[in-house]
């Protein structure tokens, strides 16, 4: 078996609200004798500030990845909006040598350099691509078959597809196999492959929880009991907010959501303790009592 | 601004096409047929009446920046780049999109949300304030100390970017 070593990438959100995604994958990446490295320094991808700087998002962007060169090693995120734009980045800086020039002047400023030498993957393509779904599979001691859940990959797993590469943004497929390994079943829904609105949230709430109230009222009409991400503000949108929703439009859900490492994690048969359920906003006691784990 | 406010001719720049092609990601504004497929497929257009791709694409077309860059509806995209995907004519439409938003922020219009979030980078590296709360927190679910941001390195890496004016004023 060979090893796989990884430098982890948090990013912002994942420290600042989201710690149960982290709990529940570094301890999943530990059964699965994934070797993660921290990050040495650290900081934004560039991602949230690209909107008013491309320049800015850029240097950012680049900074990570020169640390993780200067470490030699891969960067795994666990953010899709992390992976999504350092490998944006890194494919723009390989392909354009006159930027990468323009990039590295500011770098050098901090004796940093970009020279392309490492890969970027998400979490997802990490499971899939190096673990592989055997391996997985194997680790599954306790399948939850009795389990209905729905699926939301989120976009910047895929998109835009030019930069992304390893999953079809029209028909995602990735984020639908993990759960099938697991033995839930991942029923199909209306809008699938709609966006949560996290981006828009801060700047028009109307919007944001419009579309999360559609994703909701979409997987309790396809029969789901819970709804499975794998990205840090698709969760926050639909768990942390899914309670404004409820208030904003006077309706109730009630739909747990989890993330893909803590379904893997009970499949495994890891206590429910170890995996941060208790940070979730909307209960998963439905789910633990069915599958036997009890609430922490 | 309004979207439907009339036309005045005084106010068209026809050079604004121009220059947004010369920026990353705005290079194929002009192969756009105005067929409406990002509009259609926009999950923000089907709850917010003001925000139409297709729209913004033609206004940039014709030249009326004013009006582009000075309108709120510009700062409603998701970023979620199903629009660039399935445009027929390879317009990276939420590129282009960006594109604005930056002119626009270049011009000193950018929403407090992202001053804010520049502000923290600068002091931490990270774009929030991850309260102390948050960090005990991670101690007590047995969680590494959080990665430091080199912030020192990072404002000598910044030195020189226009945007970092937006901190000054």
């Amino acid at each position: 078996m060979s090893e796989i070593k990884y430098m982890i990438f948090l990013g912002c959100v994942i420290p600042y609200r989201v710690s149960s995604f982290e709990v529940s994958a570094r301890r999943v990446l530990r059964n699965l004798n994934v070797d993660l490295v921290e990050m040495p320094e650290f900081n934004c991808c560039g991602l949230p500030l690209e909107p008013i700087s491309h320049e800015l998002m850029l240097i950012l962007s680049a900074r990570n990845i020169a640390v993780a060169e200067r470490e030699g090693l891969n960067i795994m995120a666990l953010c899709p909006g992390c992976a999504s734009t350092l490998k944006k980045v890194n494919k723009i800086l390989r392909e354009n040598k006159g930027l990468r020039e323009e990039v590295n002047k500011h770098l050098r400023e901090s004796n940093l350099e970009f020279r392309g030498t490492i890969d970027v993957k998400h979490l997802s393509q990490v499971l899939i691509e190096d673990v592989g779904l055997d391996r997985i599979k194997k680790a599954v001691v306790k399948p939850l078959k009795s389990l209905r859940v729905a699926e939301h990959s989120g976009c910047h797993l895929s998109r835009p597809r030019k930069y992304i590469g390893f999953e079809d943004p029209e028909n995602p497929t990735v984020l639908r196999r993990l759960i099938e390994v697991t033995g839930a079943k991942c029923v199909e829904y209306m809008g699938e492959t709609e966006c949560c609105g996290a981006t828009v949230a801060g700047i028009n709430d109307k919007i944001s929880l419009s579309l999360v109230r559609e994703k909701l009222s979409n997987i309790i009409e396809a029969g789901a009991e819970a709804l499975i991400t794998i990205c840090p503000s698709c969760h926050l949108m639909y768990d942390a907010n899914q309670i404004r929703a409820e208030r904003m439009f006077n309706e109730k859900y009630g739909i747990p959501v989890l993330h893909y490492t803590q379904l893997l994690g009970l499949a495994m048969g890891v206590p429910p303790a170890e995996l941060g359920f208790d940070e979730l906003r909307v209960s998963p006691e439905k789910i633990l009592g069915k599958i036997g784990g009890g609430f922490p | 601004m309004s979207r439907n406010e009339k036309v005045n001719p005084s106010r068209i720049d026809p050079k604004f096409k121009y220059e947004v092609v010369k920026m990353p990601g705005g290079e194929k504004l002009l192969q756009c047929f105005q067929c409406g497929t990002c509009t259609s497929d926009c999950p923000v257009a089907r709850f917010d009446e003001k925000y139409r791709p297709r729209n913004i694409i033609r206004m940039v077309q014709l030249g009326l920046k004013d009006r582009v860059l000075g309108s709120d509806f510009l700062w409603l995209c998701a970023s979620c780049f199903t629009c660039t995907d399935r445009c027929p004519q390879g317009v990276e439409v939420a590129s282009v999109i960006r594109v604005l938003k930056n002119m626009a922020a270049a011009e000193g219009r950018i929403p407090q949300l992202f001053k804010v979030q520049l502000g923290n980078l600068i002091k931490t590296g990270y774009v929030y304030e991850i309260p102390e709360s948050r960090i005990k927190r991670r101690e007590a679910l047995g969680l590494p100390p959080l990665p430091k941001g080199d912030v020192e390195g990072l404002i000598k890496s910044l030195k020189g970017l226009s945007v970092m004016k937006v901190l000054e004023g």
